[in-house]
């Protein structure tokens, strides 16, 4: 029997506030346990929340950004559990009314792309951190509690159920993670926890329409991890129908080590979170006006950047979408662009780089694009090296990894440190001809003979002989001239 | 001791003696204090004396630096610069511990003080100490108190009302001119009227609720306990303002309550103040459930009432009854919610080796409440149940609207509502564990002003016997205004107190050792 996977996922994003949502604590991320938790986040008795309307704009610019239906009147509610972690035995997030409703993700998978339809965005607190191990000042048997943590504005990002693979999904998740770093609302820092998906995953025989039953994966904190787990657990369920058995609805977490996810709790231990109002905090007003302001602040989101790249400077749509993969990228593309006006860049050749060397040497070294160690005007100034003929393309590419190393400051240095400009004189690179083709009869025969293989070779060899100096296309010119 | 001093002086007149220089703040905080040790009611939870005389010492350098007549100046208000005030333990304080009166909270200290005790303090009033209250405010008798519970100076067989017990018991005992109080379903009007008190519990939103411990957000508000309309107005007034840390503050002008409490309700002869007033009083507050005595000084001071020319009607609020059930669904939700925060964990009673998570919350939780308390987040976490909350929570948040309705339509048809308080006068503490039932239904003519966030005064107006004792325990009167008329409520007040003296009985030394 073929199968189909259903997946939604549930992103929760911390907001990038500089206090949290409902008290005045900083929400830096690394501070020594329990300095920053203000009295509201370890409820003490008395204590009140105040909303931080700094998160209330993140879920407008979110709402805007992804063309969802904005509140302009929403309820915060008391979810009510009990957990060392969450103070005041209850927490704060939107639950029948969110912020934000509808909207969609368009995601490319495969060079095609798709729209990922939203559920919901909802503003929510964080709760703080239990510590089990590590940490010398607790005694064996107990555990830590630090509320840092606990306070810190999210936005729960909730997807419709329509992805169909692990592999949509996890382009789903980077593509949302791309938007809220691009309009400024999270930092996206997986390591730290500022971005954290839990996937309902399901499965069902191809064709059935009613879905299966699904459990959830909780905390997975990066994409592969989401794609790997979701392979795994779909599989899981398959092998288990497929055995007879029957998936039981429950909360799994996924163990990269042994390559499995284990059940966590099942829904018959589920909470009952007596959701009701809370009455401390009046409905959440979002007033058309403050939308507007923040509607004219909006960045250009990366769709409308797509259609702008493809138009204005001729990209396909594939360089359009890597180009504007992420706001890092994109600002990095058009600082170089910006750079080389003058120099006669071409967008196109700028476009390449990034999704070449850039991409390749960030990727070997594990950077993110934000440490680059090539920067937009070195490689603006490299590549008007090659346009204007300096050097040739292979040349510009040991400048790029000389840079990268940062041997020099800029394109211009290591080419008159390294004396790398290609040969201009015209008799040299005949001589140069002359030489390689006395010395090779027998190539100079296939040649002739119709292999258009030895030519390369041939070329190849002039190309040796001076050092990578010569221009390509001069020496094919003339050896074919010769011949 | 000075002997300026009186027991059962109001603030006003203090205020006064302090202006004459007949003694000083500090006299009168040590005063106080020695009342306070000396209480026989058990209203008091804790002193530091070392804190109050702090405080009197730097009022009185305030009073020294202003001229006396200064310190008049603000009539028919007064100054309460270097004036004592108890808070009711549910006011969290740096200096005095918290307990809400609670074993859970047993020696908690909080690291600040609430908006309302601030303010007070701004003011220039000294803090004398923390005063026993019902634990967590839930309660109309002071019975539920982890301390013990507390007697009314009327009659040590009877309670001195709920939960604000304590407040009105160290007012009415003569110890201290004024407390603060807070108000969930009566717990300042009633506690005043079973002590012959005048208090008042302002709109919701006026008074600020941060570091008030809640019990139910929605409804909790703090106001004053003390002799007379005068001095809540006076008090109400420094308490009241917006405050930005607690959201449901209402963003107000500030307001001199007791600026034209002496003027007249409208143009009218000078013997009848209350010219051109209308008031009503709910049919339903007047019908079976009322007992004959407080039936008979309400209508006798509804004659005063008219006396001074004010016009009397019927109205109706036909949900009465129904607020009952409505506050005991809303209250406990809420209550069960905001009383999960007393884990264990962070503060507070933690029980002794636990096994495991789970009996750390247990016993914690089983050790430190009491069994009222415990009912009441019982009752909340059912109601907000799955498959539970539209037929209990939702079905009483309906009840809540229609009650407001009420008013409103009343409210069409004159300018204050007047009424009993609660159908008997103050009952034996020994009857009082026997029934939770008949606990809550006597909270019937208060509970509807909580849910509707209403502005309500209780007053003395009378006595009834109560007891087999022989003592006469007292008979309050309420008065209900529109949202944000407090200064109406208080002159009306005002004008009846003007013209008896209900207010200035006191009783036969029992509060305190004399």
């Amino acid at each position: 029997m073929s199968w189909e996977i259903v997946i939604g996922l549930e992103c929760h994003v911390q907001l990038k506030t500089a206090s949290k949502i409902f008290s005045p604590a900083s929400t830096q991320f690394g501070a020594a346990p329990n300095t920053q938790a203000h009295m509201v986040d370890m409820a003490l008795p008395g204590v009140l929340p105040v909303m931080n309307r700094e998160a209330a704009a993140c879920a407008i610019r979110f709402g805007l950004a992804v063309g969802g239906q904005i509140a302009h009147r929403s309820i915060f509610a008391r979810k009510n559990y009990f957990y060392p972690d969450l103070p005041k035995g209850y927490q704060i997030s939107q639950y029948e009314t969110p912020a934000v409703s509808g909207g969609q993700v368009v995601i490319s998978i495969d060079g095609r792309q798709r729209h990922i339809e939203l559920t919901r965005a909802h503003l929510e607190e964080d709760a703080g951190k239990s510590i089990h191990e590590g940490i010398a000042a607790i005694p064996a048997g107990c555990s830590g509690i630090d509320l840092n943590r606990a306070g810190t504005p999210l936005l729960e990002i909730v997807s419709e159920p329509v992805m169909r693979s692990a592999k949509e999904a996890a382009a789903y998740a980077r593509a949302l993670h791309s938007l809220v770093t691009w309009i400024g609302i999270c930092d996206g820092n997986l390591q730290e926890g500022s971005f954290r998906v839990d996937a309902n995953v399901s499965v069902r025989p191809a064709g059935q329409q009613e879905f299966g039953t699904r459990c959830e994966i909780k905390n997975l904190n990066s994409f592969r991890f989401l794609e790997r787990a979701i392979e795994i657990e779909a599989q899981r369920q398959i092998e288990l129908i497929e055995d007879g058995g029957r998936v039981i609805q429950e909360t799994r977490l996924y163990d990269p080590d042994a390559e499995q996810t284990r059940a966590m709790r099942s829904k018959e231990d589920a909470h009952d979170y007596r959701y009701f109002p809370d009455p401390d905090l009046p409905p959440l007003i979002l007033e058309p006006a403050w939308i507007e302001e923040i509607q004219s602040q909006m960045p250009e989101l990366p769709g409308a950047m797509r259609t702008r790249l493809a138009e204005q400077f001729s990209l396909s749509d594939y360089d359009a979408l890597m180009v504007s993969a992420t706001r890092a990228t994109a600002d990095y593309f058009f600082q170089a662009l910006d750079a080389g006006r003058s120099l006669g860049v071409d967008p196109k050749a700028v476009a390449n780089w990034i999704m070449g060397d850039v991409a390749s040497s960030l990727n070997r070294d594990g950077l993110e694009f934000e440490q680059c160690r090539v920067s937009a005007v070195q490689l603006a100034g490299l590549i008007a090296r090659i346009a204007d003929g300096t050097v040739s393309n292979k040349i510009g590419r040991e400048i790029f990894s000389s840079l990268w190393a940062g041997e020099f400051d800029s394109a211009d240095a290591v080419i008159s440190a390294k004396g790398l400009q290609q040969i201009q004189d015209t008799g040299l690179i005949a001589q140069l001809v002359d030489e390689v083709l006395a010395a090779n009869p027998k190539m100079v025969e296939e040649f002739k003979g119709g292999k258009d293989k030895a030519l390369n070779a041939l070329v190849g060899q002039v190309m040796k002989k001076s050092q990578g100096k010569a221009n390509p296309q001069q020496v094919t010119d003339l050896i074919r001239s010769k011949l | 001791m000075s002997a300026a001093i009186t027991a059962f002086s109001d603030l006003s007149g203090l205020a006064a003696g302090l202006a004459r220089r007949d003694f000083s703040a500090e006299e009168l905080a040590q005063w106080t204090l020695d009342r306070l040790a000396a209480d026989r009611t058990n209203s008091v939870l804790a002193l530091q004396p070392e804190a109050t005389l702090r405080q009197a010492k730097a009022a009185q350098q305030r009073l020294d630096a202003m001229r006396p007549e200064a310190a008049q100046r603000e009539r028919p208000g007064f100054s309460l610069l270097g004036l004592p005030i108890a808070h009711k333990d549910i006011f969290v304080t740096r200096d005095w511990p918290t307990t809400a009166a609670s074993k859970i909270l047993q020696n908690y200290v909080s690291p600040f003080d609430a908006t309302v005790v601030q303010r007070l303090a701004a003011a220039g009033m000294v803090c004398a100490g923390k005063l026993n209250c019902d634990e967590f405010a839930m309660g109309s008798g002071n019975t539920h108190s982890a301390f013990g519970p507390v007697k009314n100076p009327w009659d040590p067989l009877a309670v001195p009302g709920g939960s604000s017990g304590g407040s009105a018991a160290a007012v009415a005992a003569g110890h201290i001119p004024a407390a603060t109080g807070t108000d969930t379903g009566g717990s300042i009007r009633q506690p005043s009227a079973m002590c012959g008190l005048t208090g008042i519990k302002p709109t919701y939103g006026r008074a600020s609720r941060w570091g008030m411990i809640a019990y139910a957000s929605s409804l909790d508000q703090a106001g004053p306990i003390a002799r007379t309309a005068l001095d809540c107005a006076v008090l109400l007034a420094a308490m009241c303002g917006f405050d930005a840390k607690d959201s449901t503050s209402l963003q107000l002008e500030e307001e001199n309550f007791a600026a034209k409490i002496n003027q007249p309700f409208a143009v009218g002869p000078a013997d009848a103040p209350l010219s051109g007033l209308r008031v009503g009083m709910p049919k339903e507050f007047f019908a079976d459930g009322l007992g004959a005595e407080v039936r008979s000084a309400v209508e006798q001071a509804l004659t005063e009432f008219k006396r001074l020319g004010a016009t009397l009607c019927e109205v109706s609020l036909p949900r009465t009854a129904l607020s009952i059930p409505a506050y005991y669904v809303i209250a406990p939700a809420e209550a069960s919610s905001n009383l999960s925060r007393f884990d264990g964990v962070r503060y507070g009673h933690r029980a002794a080796a636990p096994r495991d998570l789970l009996d750390l919350y247990c016993r914690s939780r089983a050790e430190g409440f009491g069994a009222e308390v415990k009912r009441r987040i019982l009752i909340g976490t059912f109601v907000l149940s799955h498959g539970y909350y539209d037929a209990y929570y939702i079905q009483a948040q309906r009840v809540r609207r229609l009650v407001a309705q009420d008013f409103d339509a009343a409210f069409q048809g004159c300018d204050l509502i007047a009424g009993p308080v609660a159908p008997t006068v103050a009952w034996n503490i020994d009857q009082a564990a026997s029934d939770p039932l008949q606990e809550y239904l006597a909270d019937i003519y208060t509970l509807g002003v909580n849910l509707a966030g209403l502005p309500a005064l209780s007053m003395p107006v009378g006595f009834g016997s109560g007891s087999s004792t022989g003592k006469l325990r007292p008979i309050g009167m309420q008065l209900i205004a529109p949202r944000l008329k407090e200064s109406l409520l208080l002159k009306a007040a005002h004008h009846f107190q003007s013209a008896t003296d209900w207010h200035r009985k006191t009783p036969e030394p029992f509060g305190a050792a004399q």
